[in-house]
């Protein structure tokens, strides 16, 4: 079975702007995170590709590292998302808007 | 007897730092004693050292002492020395023998005063820096002693701080004395410029030759040191603070704003004779304000009814008599007049300071009178003190100097017969201003009860005073009466003798004159005060005249002029500028970056798909330049 | 050595300081006071020594290097002439004043104070001591920070407003040093060849007129900035006004000397053809911040503030002393840098020992406190005449060297200068007459002077008083630094 590499770029780009629709469509954190996950994982997929095609196991290794990384992302981000929902009673990101600049007066 | 030199300005200055910052916790007694003792022990010490002068004058005319060096840098050395020549002996012999007899009258004057010791500290720290001042081997040890008086006068014209007018009137006075002193500052920095030397004798030694061909200079080195002695010896246009100055405990107008410190502008221009005699211009410029200020003060005395006021614009215009006669170049006549002046108008000053005690601190004359049969021995003192002031003839030793100047004011090589009506004017005056504040006080009716007599260490100073103000004069004589010259003899060591017109008319004549004058004046008072005192009254009812009076009484409105065009503006600016405009400038910044913060702060909503959509918006932008470049 | 190890010792006093404190804040003052003052027993007996010496010609009488940092060309290179010695006895001198000043005014988190008051000190003390440019801009930031936290934290009410002005205005000035330091860094090391930010290496660049001229801008703003001349002097008021009494002094007495020191040092010493150029337009400068400020001050109604404008004004004589290429003028600025640290520190040590009383600083509140406290109102006396430039006083002699000897170069401007002694007499007499003249105008009563308080004070009149009667070993001293300094250009 011969492998394409457009394919599975094309396969990514799909993915990344999947993952890109639902973070910005959903209103919901976890969704959010979920989103993000999958935008991680095209780019992993993307990595692998280009690995493939040249025929360089760096882009394996660097699957190796999103794998790791996501997964501690994500053990971090849920962490968050707990506290978050603790101290705010809700998961809707157009509420969580605490970062908002008040204006700063001299 | 050069090794005593330091001490006789030590002394005092001990007494300051003993009492500075022991005297709160000392006895009255003991602060007396410092006081007083301090000066007591200098005028001891002054009173060796000028008999072994008078004995045998030192080489080089002069006891010189250096005690350390001060500054030194490249050309610029400047010692911290000593020296007492004819000049300073006898300056240094008026400071601390009056400052003596009015440190003994204060132990009385101010006994139940609060701040006994601080009163003494700066009395002592005075005649220490007058000492300094006249004592200096070089301009910038003058200097210090010339701030130095400047503080004390301040200090003690504001002695009764807790009164405002008081402590603005010391202000009055550093401000103004200041503006002179910056003056003489610029002078002593052109001076250095030209000769890099501050030696006073130094100076007086290099200058002719220096200044040969440069008559530029040196006329503005001496107009700047002419002002920083006019602004001391309260000259026009710098009179003003004197009056103020009054303010002060009595024994302080008369040992600083009478014998000493206002004729420091004095011996600066006599010390300085060499460099004002290069110059035409500045001769010429001393004569006149000496003139002029001594008629504008005259008027102005004539109509004041505060008792120091007269006395202190009357001090002003016998200044002004000395400035004229040193503008005329008769040297010694100026010296002389400020040797007699400083035994009659301190005896003044201390005799109207028991008048003002004895009568409830009553100043107005008006509301005085009929003293004479009460007070003996006050109204002796205080008649010849004032017969003194008004140059009685033959009596008096004011008379001696006084003629004296008069009579160079026509005849000096710089005189002229303007100078001479002016000076004869000023004599006329000041005979009748103190004719009529003898005979308001002295004579009349009571109107005011005695409430303390003086003691005795309050009357002896007086009798003393009385005595100089009478024989102080006898040793120099006009000449064509006896000729005695002691005091010019004296002089002559260091100030040029004075030279004369061609052809003059016999001075006789200016005698009879003056002595006309003075009579004249006094026949006047005499007159308009006690024979037919309705007669001033009468002239003062109608409104210009009233406004005369006024004018005169204001001080020919000098105060005023100077509110309006120096005081008022600088209020007014520093008024507006209070916050700096320049750090509105900064403020400008800080809003403009403000109101950026607010225009970009917009973004910064807190929505975090709006920052991702933000982030996805950079990262096209980014993608299609790539594409496009 | 001897001067690395004062570094290190007020570096560790200062960690001590922090950490004791936690424990018990009393210790933490003894470390202060102990640290600055044995500092200063070795910096006197090494000015003690210099001077015993001064016959030497080399005016480098202390000079210690070891690599920093090689590859950059950057060493730890520390040096001692006359002009350090003495900046750095007087930081050291008013070091142990602002440790007496503090002593019952902090009360909270003391340890972190005296951290911060010790840390700018050894930065000063770096400043006035470093002779390699990284160093010194590495000092110059030692400084600054530790003094925007006294500011900050322990100042007045408005204090976070006047700590930002504060930093803002200085580190701007020191970034446009950074730059001026990289630019001759690489063109010296283009030319030579060796990349060096060492300051006797660096003496000899080669520079190009609108190089020169270009890289001198960027040091001088950094040192007019702190100096401060108008119009850079907005800082100064907000700063010495909010700042705690020790914080007003430190920047009254020294961190402004910093400023006068980096021109004469620097400007002068890299850059003298392009600072000659332009010695008129500074002397004209350094005027109208004498004037300008003495009418500032004027209008002040709050005492510190007031005390600030009055150091605007006599910052102007130092600028016109240091650009009018002599030698006395610039003894005179020596002496300024010393006189006003001494005169002006004591005047904020005074606004801070009413304030402690009146809890203001407001001058229409006070008056007549010469009545209730004689003591303070004498030394208030004196030194409103120091800084009203009273002969007899420190500050007198520096006044009167810097117009003596830029009378010749610029005498026009030179008497517009002169003219600031009336001014100066205006706005010293009016604070001596609101605050301590007049009537009494307090209720409850107020105590004299302390112990500790008088101590201050007559430690800073005595050597005050010193200064002015005889100025002649500190003139000894820096007198071949100063004969350099005029003669390079």
């Amino acid at each position: 079975m011969s492998f394409n590499p457009n394919t599975a770029l094309i396969v990514a780009s799909i993915l990344l702007v999947l993952g890109l629709i639902g973070v910005l469509t959903r209103k919901n954190i976890i969704f959010m995170l979920l989103s993000v996950e999958i935008m991680l994982n095209a780019a992993g997929l993307a990595f692998v590709a280009a690995g493939a095609k040249w025929q360089q196991a760096d882009g394996q290794v660097m699957f190796l590292f999103i794998l790791a990384m996501a997964a501690a992302e994500v053990s971090v981000g849920l962490a968050l998302v707990l506290q978050i929902y603790h101290q705010h009673k809700t998961l809707d990101v157009e509420e969580l808007t605490e970062l908002r600049d008040e204006h700063v007066n001299m | 007897m050069d090794h005593l030199l330091p001490y006789i300005p030590l002394l005092p200055l001990a007494g300051f730092l003993i009492l500075a910052f022991a005297g709160r916790r000392l006895p009255g007694t003991v602060i007396a004693i410092i006081g007083a003792g301090s000066i007591c022990a200098s005028a001891a010490i002054t009173l060796v050292l000028a008999v072994r002068f008078l004995q045998s004058p030192p080489d080089g005319g002069a006891y010189t002492q250096h005690v350390w060096q001060w500054i030194s840098i490249g050309k610029l050395s400047v010692p911290f020395s000593l020296s007492l020549d004819a000049l300073s002996l006898v300056f240094v012999f008026i400071i601390t023998f009056v400052g003596a007899l009015i440190h003994i009258y204060s132990v009385a004057f101010m006994r139940k005063d609060r701040d006994y010791a601080r009163f003494f500290a700066s009395m002592n720290l005075f005649v220490c820096a007058m000492l300094i001042l006249v004592m200096a081997d070089n301009l910038l040890l003058m200097y210090l002693g010339w701030e130095g008086v400047g503080l004390c006068s301040y200090l003690l014209i504001g002695f009764w701080y807790e009164t405002p007018a008081n402590s603005r009137a010391a202000n009055k006075a550093f401000y103004i004395t200041r503006i002179g002193d910056t003056a003489m500052a610029i002078g002593l920095f052109l001076l250095f410029k030209e000769l890099e030397t501050l030696n006073i004798s130094e100076i007086l030694s290099q200058s002719p030759a220096h200044f040969a061909n440069d008559s530029n200079n040196i006329t503005w080195i001496a107009l700047l040191l002419l002002a920083g002695g006019m602004g001391k010896s309260a000259q026009l246009p710098f009179q003003t603070w004197l009056p103020d100055a009054m303010a002060g405990p009595s024994p302080v107008s008369a040992l600083i704003h009478a014998a000493t410190m206002v004729t420091a502008g004095v011996y600066l221009v006599a010390r300085m004779h060499t460099v004002f005699e290069l110059s035409p211009v500045a001769m010429t410029a001393t004569a006149v304000v000496g003139a002029l200020t001594l008629l504008v003060a005259g008027c102005t005395a004539v109509v004041q009814t505060d008792i120091k006021r007269i006395l202190a614009y009357s001090t002003i215009s016998q200044i002004g008599y000395m400035f004229l006669a040193l503008g005329v170049g008769a040297w010694s006549a100026a010296i002389f007049h400020f040797f007699t002046h400083a035994f009659f108008k301190a005896l003044l000053f201390l005799a109207a300071g028991v008048v003002i005690e004895s009568l409830h601190h009553e100043h107005n004359i008006f509301k005085m009178g009929g003293l004479k049969n009460k007070m003996p021995v006050v109204f002796s003192c205080f008649l010849a003190g004032a017969a003194a002031l008004a140059a009685l003839p033959l009596v008096t030793a004011g008379f001696f100097s006084k003629d004296q100047i008069l009579w160079y004011a026509w005849s000096a090589a710089n005189g002229n017969v303007l100078l001479w009506i002016v000076a004869l004017a000023g004599a006329f005056i000041t005979a009748f201003y103190s004719t009529r504040l003898m005979l308001v006080v002295f004579w009349g009716e009571m109107k005011t009860q005695i409430s303390e007599y003086p003691s005795r260490l309050m009357t002896v100073p007086l009798i003393v005073l009385a005595i100089l103000s009478i024989v102080g004069g006898f040793i120099e004589w006009p000449h064509n009466l006896l000729h005695i010259t002691l005091f010019s003899d004296h002089l002559q060591q260091v100030l040029p003798e004075t030279s004369l017109k061609a052809d003059l008319p016999p001075e006789i004549i200016f005698q009879v004159i003056a002595v006309l004058a003075t009579f004249s004046a006094i026949w006047l008072g005499y007159y308009l005060y006690i024979k037919k005192t309705d007669l001033v009254h009468n002239w003062k009812q109608t409104p210009g005249n009233n406004a005369i009076i006024q004018f005169f009484y204001s001080g020919w409105g000098f105060d005023q002029l100077y509110h309006t065009l120096f005081v008022s503006p600088f209020l007014y600016i520093t008024r507006i500028n209070k916050a700096d405009v320049i750090d509105q400038l900064y403020h400008g910044i800080a809003r403009a970056n403000v109101s950026m913060n607010r225009v970009l702060s917009v973004s910064q909503n807190g929505s975090l798909r709006w920052y991702v959509v933000g982030v996805l918006i950079g990262i096209l932008f980014i993608i299609t330049l790539q594409l496009i470049v | 050595m001897i001067l690395a190890w004062m570094i290190c010792i007020l570096l560790t006093a200062g960690l001590f300081c922090w950490l004791f404190a936690q424990w018990n804040p009393v210790i933490a003052k003894w470390i202060a006071l102990l640290s600055v003052t044995i500092n200063f027993v070795l910096m006197g007996q090494l000015c003690m020594e210099h001077y015993s010496t001064l016959s030497n010609p080399d005016p480098w009488f202390i000079n210690y290097q070891v690599p920093w940092i090689p590859s950059f060309g950057i060493s730890f290179h520390i040096a001692m002439d006359g002009l350090s010695a003495v900046l750095v006895l007087l930081s050291f001198f008013l070091g142990i004043l602002a440790v007496l000043c503090s002593w019952n005014e902090i009360n909270k988190r003391t340890g972190f104070y005296y951290f911060n008051l010790l840390w700018t000190l050894a930065g000063i003390t770096g400043v006035f001591i470093a002779m390699d440019l990284f160093l010194f801009y590495f000092f110059w930031e030692v400084m600054l920070v530790p003094m925007y936290f006294l500011i900050g934290i322990w100042g007045d009410s408005n204090r976070s407003y006047a700590s930002y002005k504060f930093f803002i205005f200085t580190q701007t000035g020191g970034l446009l040093m950074l730059l001026a330091i990289l630019a001759l860094y690489f063109i010296h090391g283009h030319q030579s060849g060796t990349y060096s930010f060492d300051y006797f290496s660096l003496l000899g660049t080669n520079l190009e007129t609108t190089a020169a001229r270009g890289i001198m801008w960027g040091f001088l703003i950094a040192f007019i900035i702190k100096l401060p001349v108008v119009p850079f002097h907005s800082w100064l008021p907000d700063a010495h006004s909010e700042a705690p009494t020790a914080g007003s002094l430190i920047l009254a007495g020294l961190l402004l000397k910093t400023g006068a020191y980096g021109i004469i040092r620097f400007v002068l010493g890299l850059f003298p053809e392009a600072a000659a150029d332009i010695a008129w337009w500074m002397m004209l400068l350094g005027v109208i911040g004498i004037i300008y400020g003495a009418f500032l001050a004027y209008a002040q109604t709050d005492l510190k503030r007031l005390i600030a404008y009055t150091s605007v004004s006599h910052m102007g004589f130092v600028l016109l002393g240091i650009f009018a290429f002599n030698q006395m003028a610039m003894q005179g600025v020596v002496m300024q840098m010393l006189a006003h640290g001494i005169s002006t520190g004591a005047l904020f040590a005074m606004a801070g020992m009413l304030k402690e009383r009146l809890h203001t600083r407001d001058i229409g509140q006070m008056g007549g406190l010469w009545t209730v406290m004689p003591s303070m109102g004498g030394a208030a006396m004196l030194f409103t005449m120091a800084s009203l430039g009273l002969p007899v006083l420190g500050n007198f002699i520096a006044e009167f060297l810097i117009l003596i000897g830029a009378f010749p170069a610029a005498p026009a401007i030179t008497i517009i200068a002169t003219l600031g002694l009336v001014f100066s007499a205006l706005y010293s007499l009016r604070l001596m007459q609101k605050v301590f003249l007049g009537p009494v105008t307090i209720a409850e009563p107020v105590k004299d002077a302390s112990a500790r308080e008088l101590i201050i004070m007559a430690a800073l009149g005595i050597s005050i008083i010193a200064l002015g009667l005889y100025p002649q070993p500190v003139i000894d001293m820096v007198r071949t630094v100063v004969e350099r300094a005029v003669n390079s250009s």
